[in-house]
């Protein structure tokens, strides 16, 4: 038995499990949930509700995730995490796949040993001012005050971009979003920078969001994607095509609504074919069922649908496709072909 | 059967180790140190064959790579193309300043409230009891958000100081006190400041053995001694003409040239510039501390006060001593003995639980190195184990502090 | 004699005066007032100065309190109805109307609140003991030996046997030192410590495993049909809610609208509609009603979603059985048979990466087949467990600890870190008192680096660092984690508390238990302790509350107390800058627990002054 002395005892308990076998994917089966890595609370993107689920852009990805795995959306178990301990709590092998805004970078890709599966959202860091201030460029702001997120890569494009344009600024780092955002208003800071999603979000939360103006300059990429641990190529594979087929999907006009219909029988379209497994047998190159696409997109519907529904235009976060859109109406949403 | 008659066998057997109190316990000494050393092999084994899987080293290297990152409140030179390693000494310094700031004015507060909250006057009496139960039961960090909240929410922005603003800087628009911090005037050294400087110490020891000298002749002759504010006073003055008379000897374009001037905050583009700020997060992490150990010192010395019997204070009073005599001489010397053990450990609970920095933005070590360092570089276990020994080094040190001042205080008993 | 008398003196009464009132600053009301109010200067100033800070408290903070909304969905809703009857500040209540039970319990299933509320009640009768002993049973004992278990039971659920196996362990133990006592002390000590880990490590776990497989076992059949029925059953009940919710969304949308028209006409310049007023009052509560509704019924849908979700993972999981089984034998073999073909120096390591240098590329490519070997044996292991670890459970509905949250999770910690760092505080004290240098010197380094080092970073410690000690693979809950770390941290507390009881007996009692001929053990169970213990009650009390205070910082390791709770509540757009109303709401709920802790164990102080004297 794979069971240490200390396990033993604990299994007992039934409070522990052994994990972090090479394959991601049994040890997923044999625990029959998938444990997923979000924020603790990140408007639009992670928060729970009142009933205690938890909703939002990132968490649908999850849902998404296991639909694909166990063709039901429901069976996740939601792992929230700090800044600090996201990268831990992946590479111990407590959660299966981190998907919490996190931003691929090369040296967490590489040093940290993360394997980031791709992009879900394009974001970029912003500065969001009062208008009474007057500022109409991030260069203006020699000499202000700048709230900031800690823990994250924010603090480190801020210094860039300040020593870069040689002017000075004062940080105010601040360890939540309800904190800075709090600090801001009562004007003991005169910017608040965090990814421009983030700000957005913010703003269409204040008392009078109309006072307060986003700058045009965006002073970093910040392309957010969900992360597996690094090594395990097959469980990687698996996530990164569910983000694949969810964008694919969007493309090709698969949506929560009809993804039942388009399954059911061979469509005119062998794309659809493909993505909905009535044609071929890519779901078993990848130890997973014919219908994995199906069943990840009717967890929460297409990229599209998941978009609109936590963040888009028409949610109190309100944000506009943007970068975020298909590369066919001009975004960077560009999916490799399911063949 | 035995009997009683039996001899004692001689020499050494082995069921000695277990039976025998001389031997026994060597024989738990050493299956504890058995069972020590077997523990710590077993937990550096396994972080061995872990660091290995994860492919990761154990290496403090990263500490003298790039930061990035920028800090505030730098009380040693730093800027963000420094190491982590300096970031972690900025962080160190601003922990060791707050923790300092924060057992100053704790024990202010925490003498004023217990003594206080003796008084016959029950207004004060009880109002001191409200604070005290109210911050001793609210977690601290509710307490530190609380406040830098409060702050932020309080005072003034730096906009509203402009024309024609609500706000307006106070003594002789020197300090603003806003919600970024308070701005006063900071010192600016000129050529003759070293001079002066020695000049002032020179007279601080002048006084310091004059007035000594001054109480040793008391105690012979029984001469009352030159009061204590006559001494100050004619510090302060002779100190005041040797500034302002250098201040006219010194070259200089003028013809009053002060070894120090005072270089007043201004309202720049954003912000006050010049001078000195105390960033609110300073300030809230202070009082916030403050405030909340300052509750538990209070209860401390009223302890220590009430646990001087009354029939010290008759015994005085019969003595013909005055109250403030009464209490300088008799009581306070009783009741520090009771105060001080547990004053001190107030003082390393103070300074430990100023690792909740983070939740103001206050860049502590706790926020540089145990925050943003590991953060960025991942070596968790490196920082962690750096951060660790830092706190443990601190306490170490006062406790051992406190020992010596036990040792020295001690009742000498037979 | 009577002309003698009126010689002398001129004149003399003979009636006594009526008794007259005290004058006015001597008596009632102002007479308390000037003693205790204004007896000096400086009294007076402190009066006047104290009662100007309660006012300029009470002027700004009562209308915030007099204005507070109750009722409201969201933080926009707060300020229109704060808006439309014209207070220019308030508190938002309503956030906490709205979310309350979250804070309290986190999200433990709401079916289930009944089993910590029952853990929690239980409590009283299990401290009951301890705390009144003098007017409880001293039987009553027993149940607070038992109540752990108890409450671990209740609270994470799971097979009844799995605590009766837990406290079969020190039923082992105490079998093994009687039998053992007969022989020698000390062999019974060690004979009965092997005994119960012995139990604990191998023997309990596979009992445990064994009784699941035959429950699962016997019925796994059984099951099978009743997820299918479900599964059937459920579909129809869940596609009936989903098309009620559906319903309700119209009429909420209507509501929303009409209320924002009402909010319009309202707060248009110069209206003094009361009629308006109180329509959009009415209105915002039957939002209310029908939010409630809708909330219900998303939370029923997520339910049966759960349910058949379960009952999903059982039709998929039960029918791999046969097949999993079936494949461990030879698993087992492969894995026996590529170990065994392996060089002795690479036998027994767990990654690759551990080969020493060197090792040539035949012999890794070896190592690394018996290493996925024996993946794949511990996967089809595990999954085997697994399944029969879900089906075969008599009992309580297991509870996942990440469900746990709000205060009910700072209770559990702060309870569970005091109840489990009594034993190791003791030992820990008894330790420091030891003339054994050794052991003395353990203990001090134990507790002096324990209590040196903050907690926040024992806890950062159990979140980042813990997985580094253990053997690879090892991963195990947070929260068991965090239960360690503060078991340590409070244990090292405990420590310098029982130890300042030990000094406070009189030396008296230490040498009274020599002369009586008692050994160590017994002279600290039968003399020493008891009393030493009883005068630290106060002290183990004020640990707790210092302990359940300090619950919060597990925020920073992403646990959901009710502070972390707080940052994902304004996560939501609904209540997003939201702020003091949350932290007044929970300042008060630990102000109310640990206030009326402190009190306790105050007046047990006083008791205890009481004994001695």
């Amino acid at each position: 038995m794979k069971k240490t002395v200390l396990l033993g005892a604990l299994t007992v308990a039934g409070l522990a499990a052994t994990a972090a076998s090479a394959a991601t994917l049994d040890d997923v089966r044999a625990r029959g949930k998938l444990n997923c890595g979000v924020s603790t609370g990140l408007p639009g993107f992670s928060n729970p509700d009142a009933n205690g689920n938890w909703q939002g852009f990132d968490v649908d990805f999850c849902r998404a995730l296991a639909g694909a795995v166990f063709g039901d959306g429901s069976a996740v178990e939601f792992v929230p995490l700090t800044t600090q301990t996201r990268f831990t709590a992946l590479s111990s092998g407590e959660i299966d796949v981190l998907a919490r805004n996190t931003t691929w970078t090369y040296s967490r890709d590489t040093d940290l040993k993360l394997d980031f599966i791709g992009v879900n959202y394009y974001d970029g860091q912003g500065f969001m001012v009062p208008k009474s201030l007057g500022v109409s460029s991030a260069k203006d702001l020699d000499g202000a005050t700048v709230c900031i997120q800690t823990g994250t890569t924010t603090e480190l494009n801020l210094a860039d971009f300040f020593r870069a344009n040689n002017i000075s600024y004062e940080p105010v780092p601040i360890e939540t979003n309800a904190e800075a955002q709090q600090q801001y208003l009562a004007g003991a800071c005169d910017v608040y920078t965090t990814d421009a999603s983030g700000l957005a979000a913010t703003r269409a939360t204040f008392e009078a969001p109309a006072d307060h103006v986003l700058l045009p300059e965006i002073i970093s990429k910040e392309p957010l994607g969900p992360a597996v641990r690094h090594g395990d190529n097959e469980w990687a594979d698996i996530a990164r095509w569910t983000l694949n087929a969810l964008i694919s999907a969007e493309e090709l006009g698969v949506t929560s609504a009809n993804v039942a219909e388009l399954a059911a029988a061979p469509t005119t379209n062998p794309e659809v074919n493909r993505l909905l497994g009535t044609e071929g047998e890519l779901g078993a190159m990848m130890g997973l069922d014919a219908k994995w696409a199906v069943n990840a997109i009717a967890a929460g519907g297409n990229y599209g649908e998941i978009f609109e529904r936590n963040i888009g235009e028409n949610t109190p976060i309100g944000l506009a496709r943007g970068l975020n859109a298909q590369w066919t109406e001009g975004g960077l949403i560009y999916s490799a072909p399911v063949r | 059967m035995t009997t009683l008659t039996e001899q004692p066998e001689k020499g050494f057997r082995l069921s000695q180790l277990i039976y025998d109190t001389r031997y026994r316990s060597l024989t738990i000494q050493v299956v504890a140190t058995i069972l020590l050393v077997s523990i710590i092999y077993w937990l550096i084994a396994n972080t061995i064959a872990n660091l290995a899987a994860l492919g990761k080293e154990f290496d403090f290297g990263f500490l003298s790579s790039r930061a990035g990152y920028d800090i505030n409140q730098t009380l040693i030179e730093y800027d963000n193309s420094m190491s982590h390693g300096r970031a972690a000494l900025v962080g160190i310094a601003n922990t060791l300043l707050v923790a300092f700031l924060g057992c100053i004015m704790a024990t202010i507060i925490g003498v004023i409230v217990g003594v206080l909250r003796l008084s016959k006057n029950w207004v004060v009496a009880r109002l001191m009891a409200v604070y005290v139960e109210g911050f001793r039961n609210v977690p601290l960090l509710l307490w530190i958000i609380l406040i830098f909240a409060l702050m932020t929410e309080s005072t003034p922005q730096p906009r509203d100081f402009r024309e024609g603003g609500s706000a307006s800087m106070i003594l002789w628009d020197s300090v603003a006190i806003t919600n970024r911090g308070i701005f006063v005037p900071s010192p600016v050294f000129h050529s003759g400041a070293t001079l002066f400087g020695i000049i002032t110490l020179l007279g601080i020891v002048a006084a310091y053995v004059y007035r000594k000298k001054s109480l040793q002749k008391q105690l012979l002759t029984g001469e009352p001694p030159v009061s204590l504010w006559i001494v100050m006073v004619s510090l302060v003055a002779g100190l005041a003409a040797v500034f302002v008379l250098q201040g006219f000897l010194l070259p200089g374009e003028q013809s009053f040239n002060p070894a120090i001037t005072l270089n007043s905050p201004e309202l720049g583009g954003f912000n006050f510039t010049g001078g000195l700020q105390l960033r609110n997060s300073l300030i809230a992490l202070w009082f916030a501390l403050s405030l909340y150990t300052g509750a538990f010192i209070a209860e401390i010395v009223r302890a220590g006060i009430l646990s001087v019997s009354k029939g010290q204070t008759e015994a005085a009073f019969a003595l013909g001593l005055r109250p403030n005599r009464t209490m300088n001489l008799v009581i306070l010397p009783q009741a520090l003995r009771v105060i001080i053990p547990p004053l001190i450990s107030q003082f390393l609970n103070l300074t430990k639980n100023s690792s909740l920095a983070i939740a103001v933005g206050y860049m502590d070590v706790r926020a540089t190195l145990g925050g943003i360092t590991i953060n960025q570089t991942g070596r968790e276990l490196e920082g962690m184990l750096l951060l660790g020994s830092f706190y443990l080094l601190i306490s170490l040190l006062i406790s051992s502090g406190m020992n010596f001042y036990n040792n020295s205080v001690k009742l000498k008993e037979r | 004699m009577s002309e003698t008398h009126a010689q002398s003196v001129l004149y003399v009464r003979d009636t006594m005066l009526p008794q007259q009132e005290p004058p006015i600053t001597q008596k009632g009301a102002v007479k308390w007032v000037r003693e205790n109010l204004f007896s000096s200067w400086l009294n007076a100033i402190l009066t006047i100065l104290s009662i100007y800070v309660v006012y300029t408290l009470v002027s700004h903070l009562y209308p915030w309190f007099a204005n507070s909304v109750w009722t409201a969905g969201s933080l926009g809703e707060c300020r229109e109805v704060l808006a439309v009857e014209g207070a220019s500040t308030g508190a938002c209540f309503a956030v906490i109307s709205d979310r309350w039970l979250q804070l309290m319990f986190g999200f433990y299933p709401s079916a289930f609140y009944w089993r910590p509320i029952l853990t929690f009640v239980l409590l009283v009768p299990a401290l009951a003991p301890i705390l009144y002993s003098e007017r409880v049973p001293t039987k009553m004992l027993w149940f607070s030996g038992l109540y752990p278990f108890l409450a671990t039971w209740l609270l994470w659920g799971g097979s009844f046997w799995v605590p009766l196996l837990v406290i079969a362990g020190f039923v082992v133990g105490a079998l093994l030192f009687i039998a053992g006592s007969r022989i020698n002390l000390i062999v019974a000590t060690v004979a009965a410590i092997l005994g119960a880990l012995f139990w604990w490590l191998f023997a309990a776990p596979s009992i445990n495993a064994s009784l699941h497989h035959m429950v699962g076992q016997s019925r796994a059949e059984s099951i099978l049909q009743e997820a299918t029925a479900l599964r059937a059953e459920l579909a129809p009940e869940l596609a009936a809610l989903e098309a009620r919710k559906k319903e309700l969304e119209p009429v909420i949308a209507a509501a929303n609208a009409e209320k924002a028209a009402l909010v319009e006409a309202v707060t248009a310049e110069g209206s003094q509609d009361e009629e308006a007023k109180a329509a959009f009052l009415a209105k915002v509560d039957e939002l209310q009603v029908l939010r409630r509704q809708d909330l219900a019924l998303a939370a029923q849908i997520v339910n049966i979603q759960q349910e058949m979700s379960d009952a999903r993972a059982l039709l998929s999981s039960i029918p791999t059985l046969p097949t999993l089984e079936e494949q461990l034998p030879t698993l087992r073999a492969t894995y026996k048979e590529l170990e065994a073909a392996l060089p002795s120096a690479l036998r027994g390591l767990r990654t690759p990466n551990q080969a020493p240098d060197g090792t040539s590329a035949e012999d890794l490519n070896a190592l690394n087949a018996a290493l996925s070997a024996k993946s794949n044996l511990d996967s089809a292991e595990l999954a085997i467990a697994s399944i029969y670890g879900q089906i075969g459970i008599v009992g309580l509905e297991p509870v996942n600890s990440r469900d746990f949250g709000g205060f009910m999770l700072a209770l559990v910690i702060g309870l569970a870190g005091i109840s489990l760092s009594m034993g190791l505080g003791i030992m820990l004290a008894l330790g420091r008192q030891s003339n054994l240098f050794i052991i003395h010197t353990i203990s001090v380094a134990f507790i002096e680096i324990i209590r040196g080092v903050p907690l926040i970073v024992w806890l950062f410690t159990a979140s980042l660092l813990l997985n580094y000690f253990l053997p690879p693979g090892t991963e195990f809950d947070l929260m068991l984690r965090v239960v360690i770390m503060v078991t340590f941290f409070s244990s090292a507390y405990i420590a310098e508390v029982v130890r300042g009881g030990l000094a406070a007996l009189p030396k008296g009692q230490y040498e009274a238990a020599d002369a009586l001929g008692l050994d160590y053990w017994k002279s600290m169970r039968l003399i020493v302790l008891p009393q030493a213990l009883k005068i630290s009650i106060p002290g183990i009390v004020n640990t707790f509350i210092g302990l359940f205070k300090d619950t919060t910082l597990v925020m920073f390791i992403g646990l959901l107390d009710p502070i972390g709770l707080s940052n994902s509540i304004r996560a939501t757009s609904d209540w997003n800058g939201i702020y003091w109303e949350l932290f007044v709401f929970i300042g008060l709920l630990f102000f109310v627990f640990c206030f009326s802790m402190g009190r306790y164990s105050l007046y047990l102080e006083k008791k205890l002054q009481r004994d001695h004297r």
